[in-house]
């Protein structure tokens, strides 16, 4: 990281850190959501956008998520905060084992079974021999937790701090496994595997472990997404979930950290400003943004931000 | 004496409790409006339903215009949630914190109203006559601040169960239900109805939504020598077991859920002649049946149809449904009076006594207290005679 970089990173942080100061509630809130969603598409990125597995079925790792922490607290009486490693380490598994067969599978193949599983992972949930677990179409209704060591801040709040420090150590994690020895491996995969195999990077394990570490994040998110909505039902992870985050990513940006964060403020706040200009058709109005979106910035937020910053720099330094 | 006018006035205002019942608001009223908030699917896989939130919006614009309720306009700011429960708890807490509704109303789904339950007790704001048949929002003790409207699943099931006992004390029970808290709750009703004599039901057999027909279970009540078949289905299994049912010649006394009445899409895919001798119940008019063509309420109905919501379907029951249960939160705003605090608005809406809007079949009431918050518990049976629904009998239930 360049000084620059840093100091504006900090900065970054300082802000997200008083936002919680500075609006209500219910804002909070949101950007609690934001933070959640930036990292689930952080875990997609590291699959689709550096790797290059279309996955349409990331919604599932999240529903997995979101249920391990669901069940954990409710059924075994857990803190909240125990339920992510738990929650990341069932996904991380899950992912793997999906992957190993998914190794087969090539582009829109690969497409096609992800979604297969983003379908049918509802129905699972509803399935009557796991009720006793999933609580069936009625879902798991979970108690928000309270701040620790009588902080003067509410419940929100201190979610919101929690949820940024894991984001915190999530996105520094992704940043560490990519810009070294294994991000280049899963970069080199998606622009031309037989070379990479003929470099003598072992392909098969190299994919595998990017659907595990994908599903991992995506499930600490489903876990953190969870605990703040307090509540999971199988209704609340259709396949749409899948498909938004894959627009989140494109949006954000693909193969890039920072995409992330730009994807979450997009499906969470887009959404919502859609519904405001017409009550009638917000999908619409959604489309349009969305047309709007790839027609303006081909490369994602992420990619027209750095586009943007560049073609500063070169003007100063012209002068 | 300068004293004396003061005293008067003094004795006056003491003597009269109203000159001091000032108007009281919580946030979300004042004098000139009371601010309603609610959630539908106006899009996604329940967006059918979308057109509830429609009626009820049209509702409260001819209220508006013909001078609001007591004299405040109703403001009703509704949001789409796709039917999804986060995105229900986003968009309550943007009514409820952003927008300062007075209360929130007509929430549809059980999972959303699920998600939502703990934050609108905690935070005490109503979450009033949701549009679920789930029996669990009828629990003041727990949920002070919760309350359905719609007769609720374990009552229909009950009302089943007398008219067996009543009818057929010998019958032989066979249940059909869908393996969930909705065929779970009808299932319930309909063991608590029937008391002692559970043992009256000789087979109960489940399905999953995900399940391609119900067939097999059909063959196995059939086997098991059942004469009385309860249907807890949704319209598309329930068109399948009718037909089933009638083409294996099984031909039981066949009672099919309110759920699945809807003539154009459960009787008419089955086949009208495989339908004949249902046994169902309703508690609302349907606009397209041809007995209420001349009804005053109906040809009301139509009028604010035409006049406030043009785009609406005439057909749908779903309209009627929004119109009416509107009517019933408009007589709670009206008896709340100038007192517009939210715990007012939850005593009113426990204090309907006999309440009735005109769109209900005749007969059925709105009564709820303090310790019974399920609004209409009464329904009427019907029996489809091959072409519509006729009522038959009393009211049932409370």
């Amino acid at each position: 990281m360049s000084r620059r970089q840093l100091i504006l990173n900090a900065l970054l942080l300082l802000a997200a850190c008083a936002l919680p100061l500075v609006v209500s509630d219910y804002r909070v809130f949101q950007f609690n959501l934001v933070l959640v969603y930036a990292i689930a598409l952080l875990g997609l990125n590291l699959l689709t956008g550096y790797n290059g597995q279309i996955s349409l079925g990331h919604g599932a790792f999240y529903a997995i998520g979101a249920y391990c922490a669901a069940i954990l607290m409710d059924k075994y009486g857990v803190p909240y905060w125990a339920t992510l490693p738990v929650a990341g380490a069932v996904c991380l598994l899950a992912g793997f084992l999906f992957g190993l067969p998914a190794l087969r599978l090539e582009g829109l193949y690969l497409a096609l079974a992800t979604f297969a599983l983003g379908v049918s992972l509802p129905a699972l949930l509803k399935y009557h021999h796991l009720e006793k677990w999933t609580g069936g179409v009625q879902g798991i209704v979970i108690a928000k937790p309270d701040p620790p060591f009588g902080l003067p801040i509410n419940s929100d709040q201190w979610l919101y701090y929690f949820t940024l420090a894991v984001a915190i150590v999530m996105f520094v994690l992704a940043w560490n496994l990519l810009r070294g020895r294994v991000g280049r491996a899963l970069v080199a995969i998606r622009d031309n595997h037989i070379a990479t195999e003929a470099m003598g990077v072992n392909n098969a394990m190299f994919k595998s472990l990017a659907f595990g570490v994908s599903a991992m994040y995506t499930g600490v998110a489903g876990a953190l997404g969870a605990i703040a909505i307090q509540y999971v039902a199988p209704d609340s992870f259709n396949i749409f979930l899948s498909i938004v985050f894959l627009v989140g990513i494109v949006i954000g940006g693909l193969a890039s950290i920072s995409g992330a964060i730009y994807g979450a403020l997009f499906i969470q706040f887009v959404p919502n400003i859609a519904d405001d200009i017409s009550k009638a058709a917000p999908w619409a109005i959604f489309g349009i943004f969305l047309l709007g979106f790839v027609y303006v910035m081909p490369m994602g937020i992420a990619g027209a931000v750095r586009m943007g910053l560049a073609r500063l720099q070169r003007k100063a330094q012209n002068k | 004496m300068k004293l004396a006018p003061i005293a008067a006035m003094l004795a006056v205002a003491l003597a009269s409790p109203a000159a001091f019942a000032q108007k009281k608001y919580d946030p979300g009223a004042n004098d000139k409006e009371i601010r309603v908030g609610n959630t539908n699917p106006y899009s996604g896989p329940a967006s059918a339903y979308g057109t509830i939130g429609k009626a009820i919006g049209a509702y409260w614009k001819m209220v508006n215009e013909q001078g609001g309720i007591n004299g405040r306009k109703v403001v009703w700011i509704s949001y789409d949630d796709g039917y999804s429960p986060p995105k229900t708890v986003e968009m309550v807490r943007k009514l409820v914190e952003q927008d300062q509704v007075l209360m929130v109303f007509q929430t549809l789904g059980t999972p959303p109203n699920t998600a939502i339950q703990k934050y609108m007790n905690m935070k005490k704001v109503p979450q009033s006559f949701v549009a679920t048949g789930a029996t669990k929002w009828n629990d003041p003790r727990n949920f002070p601040w919760t309350i359905g409207w719609q007769p609720n699943y374990q009552t229909e099931g009950r009302i089943y169960a007398q008219h067996i006992l009543q009818n057929n004390p010998k019958a032989k029970i066979g249940i059909l239900y869908q393996n969930d808290d909705y065929g779970k709750d009808y299932l319930k009703g309909m063991k608590d109805g029937l008391g002692d004599k559970v043992s009256m039901i000789v087979k109960e057999v489940s399905f999953e939504v995900t399940d391609p027909t119900v067939d097999s279970q059909i063959v196995q009540l059939q086997a098991s020598g059942a004469d009385t078949f309860f249907n807890i289905t949704t319209p598309k299994f329930a068109a399948q077991a009718i037909r089933k049912a009638y083409d294996t010649g099984w031909k039981p006394t066949h009672y099919l859920n309110n759920v699945s009445t809807s003539i154009a899409s459960v009787l008419k895919p089955a086949g009208f002649e495989k339908s004949v001798g249902l046994i169902s119940t309703q508690y609302l008019k349907d606009p397209a049946d041809e007995q209420w063509k001349d009804d005053a309420s109906i040809k009301a109905w139509r009028a604010f149809m035409a006049k406030y919501y043009p785009e609406g379907n005439v057909a749908d029951g779903s309209n009627v449904y929004g119109y009416t249960v509107a009517q019933t939160l408009h007589q709670v705003l009206k008896q709340s009076g100038d007192n517009l605090t939210r715990a007012n608005v939850m005593k009113q809406a426990a204090a309907l006594k006999g309440y009735r809007a005109e769109t209900m079949l005749p007969g059925i009431r709105i009564t709820t207290d303090a310790g019974d918050f399920a609004p209409i518990e009464s329904v009427q049976l019907i029996r489809f005679d091959g072409t519509q629904w006729k009522r038959f009998g009393q009211i049932m239930g409370k």
